[in-house]
């Protein structure tokens, strides 16, 4: 009887706190955006239009966001804008961000994200139209020039909602402040020594992994790739070979998403990429993130990296590691036969929170930091690289600074052109592409009896996943 | 009737009189039990509160996807029970919890057991064996994944010198769990080894002078003496590894990710997988509340057990 009464007390107190915390949830209505406080709309453009506000920015830890820091002080000068930021490593990055963006407090104004994101952002209408700003007249300076964006880059933040459908079309979600592609990188020292040619093919690039085995003594290994049981393990070098290869991650089938991760093509690419992990990949491949990667292509523990342009870049630089100044860079090596370059995007951008109540003052932020004058400080003097508008690289102050970087921009030429978002657009973009990076884990490890059968169970894991969504 | 219309009058009187008197205690004297019992009040409300909302939400389709979402009664619910991923999760759970309670509560007792006597040498060991619970778990495992580097840590160049090269650790499936174990096994045992420390330094003398009186072998000694009364020290460690076990994050999540493939996904991994990495967290605390409900089942056993051992002990 005392046990009773206690059981209907406990589910009383249950009951009414649930109660009271949805009373609490439905007495501040969801996605109320309130303006006030942002600065009237005025005729004509000027930077110090929303003087006087202050805005707060999400930064991930990150060169493009230590350079914005170093020049905020000259961008409240200049617009009267106070900033205040956060600063977050990537790995709590995202997590961070998505619950402040649910709570739709407005905090913060505006974040940096990439374009996968935004295939979530966007649908639940996180971020704001930045096509609404970029359209009125009044809020553009005379000199911001959108259409000097490489049109693959910007055209990566362009998306119409549709699950399905390719980037390129509908809003823009995001201005970009760099991008990477995926190139090989070596080091010239070594290949010098040993006399090697630089792969061209992936036929070549295994072979040349046999010959670099422990080419340092041990430790030593040939290839740096990411390995980690995140999406980060998917997009850049494997994603890249993939299409290369010719495969795709899903096709529309009666308006539901087909994964095809086990089409022959998918099949063939994943064969060699196991290969050149079980070859020339670093003992801890399956610990591998972009940072342990690039390190050890840095310290001259590998003697080639297929990553992000930028990973290897950073390596360079006068006393920035053990190997700076001998490191190359080469276009991605293609399948035999194949000449078209394919190489999957990252996109590092800022996008607008759509609940900001500083729109305005957020606005004139985005603009500052994307206009061609603060991305050509970046790479001259803020250590950025990969300009996202083409004035930029092409100026003779970026080309010089990129020239010390042996075969940079020649690879950056030869990738740019056939560089965007090789995946399909679909909200459960990071639910099935970690899958991606266990299964490919699995069949390193010895899991699957063939990479065949690994990726027929990633398949029905993917189909599983995405069955709820509606293509088109 | 005069006498009983008296009394009522004199009752009335009486209530209006304490009444009044009952106005003038001060309010913070009448608020006393209350303002008492308040802290424990809001503690519960603080316990329970998100506790009910994780029970709520697990009812929903709740996702940081969208801002909307609806009651979906049990269908989180029995999606978990029906995904191979979530059998897959308990039993890693269950694996990783018996393998590192199991050895850090043998370990931990067994040096406890040395380092009981008093010398200089004990008390400087006993300083040195608490460090690694004074490091982070997730730096610890960073730690351990520079040593363990097939490249350059001291644990392979060690290995080496008998012949073994390029040990797989957590690279491998089928040493993945073992390697995170053997980190949780070095955090950890320090804890077990300090509360056995104390336990065995506050058992009585009689008992072990009685014993050896009576030419009582060591293991006998232990066996019959030390191991029944240090019974509750064990409970309390057992119950504290046990929790902090089965609910193991930050060592897997430094060292692996819940890999390779998916052999280090245990129910927090899997939880927070579905909640934040995948945004679904409707889908994700039907995951951590079996979770709780396990750890809160255990531990209330254990509790039990060493309550009724307590007054058996007494003789109650």
């Amino acid at each position: 009887m005392k046990k009773s009464k206690s059981i209907k007390i406990f589910v009383s107190v249950l009951v009414i706190l649930v109660l009271s915390m949805n009373m609490m949830a439905c007495s501040t209505p969801a996605g109320e955006t309130d303006t006030e406080g942002d600065a009237a709309a005025v005729e004509g453009f000027s930077w110090d239009m929303a003087s006087g506000s202050t805005i707060k920015v999400m930064f991930n830890q990150h060169p493009y966001a230590e350079a914005i820091i170093k020049k905020i002080p000259e961008f409240t000068e200049e617009t009267g804008i106070e900033v205040e930021y956060s600063l977050t490593p990537e790995e709590n990055y995202f997590d961070k961000l998505t619950i402040a963006l649910n709570s739709r407090s407005g905090d913060p104004d505006l974040f940096m994200t990439g374009a996968y994101q935004i295939w979530e952002y966007a649908p639940a209408g996180y971020t704001a139209d930045l096509d609404q700003f970029l359209n009125d007249p009044n809020m553009v300076d005379p000199s911001y020039d959108v259409d000097d964006f490489y049109e693959g880059i910007i055209g990566g933040l362009r998306w119409d909602l549709k699950a399905g459908h390719k980037i390129g079309t509908g809003p823009l979600w995001a201005l970009p402040l760099g991008f990477e592609s995926n190139v090989l990188a070596y080091n010239k020292r070594v290949f010098d020594e040993m006399d090697l040619e630089v792969p061209t093919t992936m036929q070549e690039l295994l072979a040349v992994c046999e010959e670099l085995k422990e080419f340092g003594g041990p430790g030593t290994y040939p290839l740096a790739i990411r390995g980690a049981r995140n999406w980060g393990t998917i997009h850049p070098g494997y994603m890249t070979t993939y299409s290369n290869y010719g495969a795709v991650d899903f096709t529309i089938e009666d308006g539901k998403l087909i994964s095809q991760v086990n089409s022959p093509e998918a099949v063939e690419m994943t064969e060699m990429w196991v290969d050149l992990i079980e070859v020339g990949g670093a003992p801890s491949w399956s610990s591998y993130t972009w940072y342990q990667a690039g390190a050890d292509f840095g310290a001259g523990k590998a003697a080639m990296l297929f990553d992000a342009t930028c990973n290897g870049y950073f390596q360079n630089p006068e006393g920035a590691s053990e190997e700076a100044g001998n490191l190359a860079w080469v276009a991605p090596p293609l399948p035999e036969g194949k000449t078209e370059i394919n190489s999957n995007l990252w996109t590092w951008s800022m996008a607008m929170n759509e609940a900001s109540k500083n729109k305005t003052a957020a606005w004139l932020f985005l603009q500052y930091f994307t206009s061609a004058d603060y991305q050509k400080w970046s790479i001259t003097e803020g250590n950025c690289v990969d300009p996202p508008r083409k004035s930029v690289f092409e100026s003779q102050e970026v080309q010089d600074v990129l020239a010390t970087n042996t075969g940079y921009i020649e690879a950056f030429n030869a990738t740019v052109p056939g560089t965007t978002i090789q995946f399909t657009p679909q909200p459960h973009f990071f639910q099935t592409t970690t899958e991606w990076a266990a299964t490919l884990q699995d069949i390193v490890a010895g899991n699957y009896d063939s990479v065949q059968e690994g990726m027929d169970q990633l398949k029905k894991t993917m189909d599983e996943i995405v069955a709820d969504v509606e293509a088109e | 009737m005069a006498t009983s219309a008296n009394m009522m009058k004199k009752t009335t009187k009486n209530q209006k009189n304490i009444k009044q008197e009952d106005n003038k205690i001060p309010f913070l004297v009448k608020a006393r039990p209350y303002l008492i019992i308040l802290p424990a009040l809001l503690l519960t409300i603080g316990i329970l509160y998100p506790f009910a909302t994780a029970i709520y939400y697990s009812l929903t389709d709740f996702s940081f996807r969208s801002i909307d979402y609806k009651f979906i009664g049990l269908k989180n619910w029995i999606s978990m029970f029906q995904s191979k991923n979530f059998w897959h999760a308990c039993l890693v759970t269950v694996q990783y919890t018996l393998a590192t309670t199991g050895t850090e509560m043998v370990a931990g007792l067994g040096i406890a057991l040395l380092l009981v006597r008093e010398s200089r040498f004990t008390k400087t060991l006993r300083i040195i064996l608490i460090f690694p619970l004074m490091i982070a778990p997730v730096i610890a495992t960073l730690i351990w994944q520079l040593m363990l580097n097939n490249s350059v840590g001291i644990v392979e160049k060690f290995l080496n010198l008998f012949g073994v090269f390029n040990f797989p650790w957590a690279s491998s499936a089928s040493t993945a769990l073992l390697t995170a174990a053997m980190i949780d096994f070095w955090v950890y045992t320090p804890f077990v080894m300090l509360l056995m420390l104390a336990g065995l330094q506050s058992l009585p003398k009689s008992p072990y002078e009685s014993a050896k009186i009576d030419g009582g072998s060591p293991w006998f000694t232990f066996r019959t003496l030390t191991l029944p009364l240090l019974k509750p020290f064990i409970f309390i460690a057992l119950v504290f590894r046990l929790m902090a076990s089965m609910q193991e994050y930050g060592i897997i999540f430094a060292l692996t990710k819940g890999g390779p493939g998916s052999t280090l996904m245990n129910l927090s991994l899997t939880g927070y997988n579905m909640g934040f990495a995948f945004s679904s967290l409707g889908k994700a605390l039907p995951y951590l509340l079996v979770l709780w409900a396990a750890i809160f089942f255990i531990s209330k056993k254990l509790i039990g057990a060493w309550l009724k051992g307590q007054q058996n002990a007494q003789g109650n």
